[in-house]
């Protein structure tokens, strides 16, 4: 137990980080602090957040995927039409994860029986996934969505005072956890991140290890589409574009390694924390949202290299 | 001062985070001789060269070169007073040519100017290959397209030509193939004659009694002490390495052979292999022996499932093997110890309990979840059978030196408690004491009925160890002996394609 402890140390440093930007915005500005602005903040993370969950795993097998904002414009639009053409929220929502699903596959498969690399497939499904928003959608935003309760629950919703997107992130965060850390499955994807020959000749089905990985990443792009789209009451077909930057931002924040491997479910919390925190800190000192995209930039630079120093 | 010493090294200290590694070693070596430093894995050897050429700094002692003091902070100034390391992952980037390789860093350009002079560099190429007696690499071939003892070649023409006097080659000849260890050889006596020094870092003891003049014995980070070869022998030798008699080299064993377990009929793949047939019983141990490039590993990997075969049958206690997957013969009871530990047989950032449990996470599992005391019992339990000496089932396998990563691969395969277990190679690299425990580890499997099947190159070691030994040439069977009825030259002779 003590040797855990130890080991956890050196994962301390995203922590600290974080602790150390929410003390100069503590110090900074008045609003940073109240509930109201706290439980915001978690909400607008929780979209970036659940994307970079999913990209843990992938990056933890080694791979990367691009077209995880596309994949949420696609399965966002495709919920908003069954919506509107009046079919069942929970059933469209259902539909729209499982079209997710399948879109992750399809990536997976590429990489895996198709043998390409993961940058290029991705960099590919990416624009094809976006070409087929906006077909499905013509280019215009898809609104007059149902006023179920349900639905729009799953944006604006609160839970005991707590906004329901925080929990569902909160959920989504338990149950990954478990699954890296608890089960064969888990297992299987440091050691296909970490040597996949290795595994392959241990009898693990690495073909089969990333497939899922893909699938549960772009599950995970579309629940956060499902969100956005709830909030902003409709569809958008350029929704989405550029997450995979904050996603990726965020899993290499919490100190998971981009060859694969090594990394964990949490640095990605806090990873996603740091952005979120940034977004908002430099909001409520009216730093122009120029300078906004410095700061952030330099705060991932430095966070980067003040890793590598420590390896 | 003793002047004849090209390098001399005294009472060299080293310590690493308060654990010492070196105490009190000397280690010197003379102009124009092959000198063996040895000693288990882990016993300083590394530590020592790493000293010596500036890759750490020492915390006691002194080193001289030609008799003056010298401190290296870097290998580059090592290299400068002539000292240069062959390391065994070697320095080659295969994507460039032969004389791109050699003159990497210190190209030849007119004046300032940065332009090459491409054939001025070819022809010193080609001067370097010849004083080393090597006449077929083309300088313009693509390095990587080049087998690993030519690439070696290059290496140590590379040495050379920046006027080594002194190269210290770490486990030359693992990767090697019996004709490049000879030709390796040759180059030896050639460079000994031009009065090069050559340090020589081999777990092979024949190659020590074949080429070197004297040898270094570390222990435990101790110097033990120096010898000329010829007034020692393998059993002193492998006393002062281990500190005690080992006894017999290959243990005494006493397993009962039973039913066939493994009939493998007419199998082919490709170009690699064909008409291959043979059968391992219970209880027996098949050795396998060829020159690296015969087929051998390929032989293995098709069996295991790791490779597609094109013709033929394996067939299991009488029933047809189809394996499209490790995973399939896996669950049929089968283990496979790859040749090359650490791209195959382990993932080197994850810990020992990691790794054990890879093949075995079904066994400590339920459900999909791993059980975290299961995992522990499972793991604590080989850790134990197997003397793998570490600081807990936590540690990073990375960490580990090479004969216990050994024992955490075999540890691996023992979990899944296999009917039939394969090893290739599986004591490269490995000390001696550490040998003896993998033989016996054999042993004890057969003793329960366990069929092994084990591909060598060590030809003492097949001999050593099989019941029957099976001679591959070029993706051919060549001949199959009874245990006794081989030697190492009828082996030789046949792995060669002799009659």
């Amino acid at each position: 137990m003590k040797k855990k402890i130890v080991n956890n140390l050196s994962q301390l440093g995203p922590l600290i980080g974080l602790i150390i930007i929410v003390i100069i915005l503590g110090f900074t500005s008045d609003s940073f602090f109240t509930m109201n602005n706290i439980l915001n903040l978690l909400r607008q993370i929780s979209i970036n957040a659940l994307i970079a969950f999913g990209m843990t795993f992938v990056i933890l097998t080694g791979g990367i995927d691009l077209s995880v904002g596309s994949i949420l414009a696609f399965g966002s639009a495709l919920t908003a039409g069954m919506l509107a053409s009046g079919m069942d929220p929970m059933l469209a929502v259902f539909i729209g994860l499982l079209a997710g699903l399948l879109m992750g596959a399809v990536n997976g498969l590429i990489i895996t029986k198709g043998k390409v690399a993961p940058f290029i497939a991705t960099l590919a499904t990416m624009t094809i996934f976006r070409g087929a928003t906006l077909v499905y959608t013509d280019g215009r935003p898809i609104t007059g969505l149902s006023d179920s309760f349900s639905f729009e629950m799953i944006g604006k919703g609160y839970v005991f005072g707590v906004p329901f997107p925080v929990i569902l992130m909160l959920i989504a965060f338990a149950v990954l956890f478990f699954i890296l850390r608890n089960t064969i499955f888990g297992r299987q994807v440091y050691s296909v991140g970490g040597n996949e020959e290795a595994s392959i000749l241990s009898g693990i089905r690495a073909d089969r290890v990333k497939i899922w990985v893909y699938s549960i990443t772009g599950m995970l792009s579309v629940l956060a589409g499902i969100i956005l789209t709830s909030r902003l009451n409709s569809a958008q077909p350029t929704a989405g574009t550029m997450y995979e930057l904050d996603a990726i931002a965020a899993v290499v924040l919490g100190g998971t390694s981009l060859t694969g491997g090594r990394g964990w479910l949490t640095g990605t919390l806090i990873g996603a924390l740091i952005i979120g925190v940034l977004d908002n800190g430099l909001n409520l000192l009216n730093v122009s949202s120029f300078y906004q995209q410095i700061v952030k930039g330099s705060v991932i630079l430095l966070a980067v290299l003040l890793d590598r120093r420590s390896k | 001062m003793n002047d004849q010493n090209l390098v001399k090294m005294s009472e060299i200290d080293k310590s690493f985070a308060g654990n010492r590694v070196l105490q009190n070693v000397n280690f010197s070596v003379q102009a124009g001789e092959v000198h063996a430093l040895m000693g288990e894995n882990g016993a300083g050897k590394s530590t020592l060269i790493k000293v010596l050429t500036g890759i750490h700094s020492r915390d006691g002692g002194t080193i001289t070169v030609k008799g003056k003091d010298v401190i290296f902070s870097h290998p580059k100034e090592a290299e400068k007073q002539g000292i240069v390391v062959i390391h065994q992952e070697l320095n080659i980037i295969p994507h460039l040519t032969v004389t791109e390789n050699m003159f990497l860093g210190k190209e030849l350009s007119i004046g300032k100017t940065g332009i090459l002079r491409k054939r001025e560099m070819q022809t010193q190429t080609l001067e370097s290959l010849k004083r080393l007696g090597v006449e077929n690499i083309p300088p313009n071939e693509t390095a990587g397209n080049l087998s690993v003892g030519k690439q070696q070649m290059i290496e140590i023409a590379r040495a050379i030509s920046t006027n080594a006097e002194m190269i210290i080659m770490d486990e030359p000849t693992a990767a090697l193939t019996d004709r490049e260890i000879t030709s390796l050889f040759k180059v030896i006596e050639s460079l000994r004659k031009q009065g090069v020094s050559i340090v020589y870092i081999s777990h092979r003891m024949e190659e020590i009694f074949q080429i070197c003049d004297r040898i270094t014995v570390l222990r435990d980070g101790q110097y033990i002490g120096t010898k000329p070869i010829k007034e020692t022998s393998f059993e002193a030798i492998v006393k002062m390495m281990v500190g005690r008699d080992l006894g017999e080299r290959f243990p005494e064993r006493s397993s009962v052979i039973g039913d066939t377990l493994l009939e493998v009929k007419d199998l082919a793949r490709d170009e690699w292999f064909e008409g291959i047939n043979f059968q391992v019983k219970e209880g027996e141990i098949l050795g396998v022996a060829g020159l690296m490039g015969a087929g051998r590993t390929e032989i293995m990997e098709t069996i295991f499932g790791a490779a597609k075969k094109s013709k033929g049958q394996v067939l299991l206690q009488g029933r047809p093997l189809d394996v499209t997957h490790p995973r399939d013969s896996i669950r049929a009871g089968i283990g496979f110890i790859t040749e090359d530990r650490k791209d195959e047989g382990l993932v080197l950032n994850l810990s020992i309990r990691e790794n054990v449990a890879l093949t075995n996470l079904k066994a400590v599992s339920c459900g999909g979840w791993v059980s975290n005391a299961r995992e522990r019992d499972l793991v604590d339990d080989l850790i134990k059978k197997l003397h793998v000496r570490t600081t807990g089932r936590d540690q990073e396998v990375k960490s580990l030196s090479g004969g216990n990563q050994q024992k955490v691969v075999i540890a691996k395969w023992l979990g899944i408690e296999p009917r039939l277990l394969i090893l290739d190679e599986p004591t490269r690299g490995v000390d001696v004491g550490a040998k003896k425990e993998i033989y016996h580890i054999m042993n004890q499997l057969t003793e329960q009925g366990v069929a092994i099947i084990m591909v060598s190159s060590e030809l003492p070691e097949i001999l050593g160890v099989s019941d029957r030994i099976m001679v591959i040439h070029e993706g051919k069977m060549a001949k199959v002996f009874k245990r006794g009825e081989a030697d190492q030259e009828k082996i030789m002779h046949a792995a060669t394609g002799g009659e």
